[in-house]
């Protein structure tokens, strides 16, 4: 287990929130990812540079850190390329056909009672932890 | 405001909205996909760092969401879009299962994915392909649903929660 820090995970968290209540606050838009994402190649022309702005500031992060001298370092990924594709489809098949991901419903969604937000926070979290149970500890398999 | 100042105050401050949101991400650990299976992973030594990212976020975007209702229009836009559906529907539930299952295989979701094209790793640009394909197949497949059996009335009215 890397190590837990429960001051830099509340106040990661609490810019979080801040983010997306600024988004709100100024566009008036929900802070979700994917949905943002998704509005980028839905064919519609306008309504299209806040969320692109939107993305280019959440990549920018690490690249400011960068360049102040920590280490950029590549997230641990799976050795197969395909378990790696066909997770890809399915977070970006089911994060539209539910309507939100983990911002959208997680966050946004949790924190305005959403009842549609809050089931699907907890099915795509006891799903995920279903089958980390199978992949790691061979659950069911 | 004229319409030149307020598309690029629109973009600067939504850039700024990212940057905030990939800061909280970075800093909390979020990024790192260990982190985040250490979460789910609730058989092996469990990492709560993902449970309290999550009560910060809802702590402080539920106070400024009241805030945002009580104000009522934003400052850059016409009007607030609150997401409008209300009912927990069969597209909600199978979505919500497929995009767990994603999830729990390589433990990025949407933001961190995209957070980390950073990296210019390329397992992660492979995933981030692979799921902009997805929402191009959902959004493609619904489009012919769409056509095959038209909605009725408001329906199809802005019904994205996030």
């Amino acid at each position: 287990m890397t190590q837990f820090d429960p001051t830099l995970a509340l106040l990661g968290g609490a810019l979080i929130g801040l983010a997306s209540s600024l988004l709100m606050l100024l566009l008036g838009r929900i802070a979700g990812i994917s949905g943002i994402l998704a509005g980028c190649f839905d064919g519609v022309g306008r309504d299209k540079g806040w969320r692109i702005a939107f993305i280019a500031g959440l990549i920018a992060p690490p690249l400011i850190g960068s360049a102040a001298g920590f280490r950029l370092l590549p997230p641990q990924m799976p050795a197969s390329w395909m378990l790696i594709a066909v997770a890809g489809l399915l977070v970006g098949f089911g994060t539209r056909l539910g309507g939100g991901c983990t911002s959208g419903h997680g966050v946004c969604g949790i924190a305005r009672l959403s009842t549609r937000s809050i089931a699907a926070t907890m099915i795509f979290m006891i799903t995920a932890m279903i089958v980390v149970a199978i992949m790691r500890h061979g659950v069911g398999g | 405001m004229g319409w030149g100042a307020r598309v690029v105050s629109t973009a600067i401050a939504s850039f700024i909205c990212g940057l905030i949101f990939g800061f909280g991400l970075l800093i909390s650990g979020m990024t790192d996909p260990v982190k985040v299976l250490g979460f789910l992973d609730i058989l092996g030594p469990w990492d709560p760092t993902l449970g309290f990212v999550m009560v910060g976020a809802l702590a402080v975007s539920a106070a400024g969401f009241a805030v945002a209702k009580r104000r009522g229009a934003p400052v850059l836009a016409s009007q607030c879009l609150w997401p409008a559906r209300r009912s927990v529907d069969a597209s909600l539930v199978a979505g919500s299962i497929l995009f767990g299952i994603g999830w729990g295989l390589v433990g990025l979701c949407p933001g961190p994915a995209i957070e980390n094209l950073a990296t210019l790793s390329p397992r992660v640009v492979l995933f981030v392909v692979a799921m902009a394909l997805g929402m191009m197949l959902q959004e493609a497949w619904q489009r012919l649903a769409r056509a095959a059996r038209p909605p009725v009335g408001a329906a199809i009215a802005e019904a994205v929660d996030g």
